[in-house]
């Protein structure tokens, strides 16, 4: 019995370790089944697992921002003209200005 | 080689998040907006040797990471490391993986979600320090793959890993700093000594396996 205790306690160590690059799906197929396999039947890691899982999602949710109407619009503006200096400068040479 | 004319067409779709980021590396939205726009002509300059077909978005990441790097970060050298104050792991988890209020009803998710405001989320990531800042930011809320956010910052793998790992415990520490300002937390969790209840739930090994696990993340996940 306390064998068992040590031997589930050597697994969720095991899976704890593997907690970001498993949540970051680096891990191999083979190791990603291990880890998931050991969740299905820990409950307390799962809930570890769960709960980063979830933190992430806040936080990526959490940090968005609107881009301002009036910076988008001058980056197309800037990248408008870039592209018709550019023309002008290869293509245009008879002097015919390019909107 | 790519063509300039398609370049507004391609690269504009990402602005929302590059903008965001900006946002998160300068903490303030007129140098944010000039990194933006310094990113976006740049990249235009130097997409004839971008390559068709590979990661446009890394790309121009890497070029947004660069000029923040060069022109826009404080002059002060990093100190960095030794100002990073990481949480154990699981840090939040033990501390409000068992809290009532965060778990009761509703999906755990919900919870959280309404649990800190933009505000707090986005001041904890701009704590950060500026490396293990733009690690969280590629990975937590960009998903980039640790192979792209090597790329991008031109650090091997092994040391994004490690930038990750320990940003994102500092993360978490800076998080529940937010809660217990706002009281949000029981007594007995808000001082500084490990909470009593709930410490070991990673390591519990008996008294579960019968809680029902709602709407989670992972239970939809392969």
């Amino acid at each position: 019995m306390a064998q068992d205790d040590q031997h589930r306690h050597d697994k969720c160590s095991e899976a704890l370790a593997e907690l970001y690059t498993f949540l970051d799906g680096e891990l191999t197929e083979a190791r990603r089944l291990a880890i998931r396999s050991h969740l299905d039947g820990c409950a307390p890691c799962f809930e570890a697992f769960d709960f980063e899982a979830e933190l992430r999602l806040v936080i990526s949710h959490r940090c968005r921002d609107e881009v301002p109407e009036p910076l988008r619009d001058r980056i197309a503006a800037l990248l408008r003209q870039a592209v018709a200096e550019q023309t002008d400068a290869t293509g245009g040479s008879d002097g015919v200005p390019v909107e | 080689m790519a063509d300039p004319a398609t370049f507004a067409d391609q690269a504009m779709p990402y602005m929302g998040s590059l903008y965001s980021a900006a946002l998160r590396l300068t903490r303030n939205s007129a140098d944010a907006e000039d990194l933006v726009q310094e990113t976006y002509l740049r990249a235009f300059r130097g997409f004839g040797s971008f390559e068709q077909g590979t990661n446009l978005k890394a790309w121009l990441y890497r070029i947004l990471t660069n000029t923040f790097i060069n022109s826009y970060r404080s002059k002060k050298r990093r100190p960095d490391e030794a100002e990073l104050d990481e949480g154990e792991d699981l840090y939040l988890f033990r501390r409000l993986g068992g809290i009532e209020a965060v778990r009761a009803g509703r999906s755990a998710e919900d919870e959280l979600m309404d649990f800190f405001t933009d505000a707090e989320v986005k001041e904890a990531v701009e704590s950060l320090p500026e490396q293990f800042r733009l690690a969280v930011l590629l990975a937590d809320v960009e998903g980039f793959s640790y192979k792209e956010i090597a790329e991008i910052l031109d650090i091997p793998i092994g040391t994004v890993m490690s930038r990750l790992h320990r940003g994102r415990k500092a993360l978490q520490k800076r998080l529940f700093e937010f809660a217990r300002q706002r009281n949000l937390l029981p007594e007995e969790r808000t001082g500084e000594s490990e909470p009593s209840d709930g410490a070991d739930r990673a390591d519990r090994t008996s008294d579960v396996g019968t809680e029902p696990v709602e709407a989670s993340v992972l239970a939809n996940e392969g």
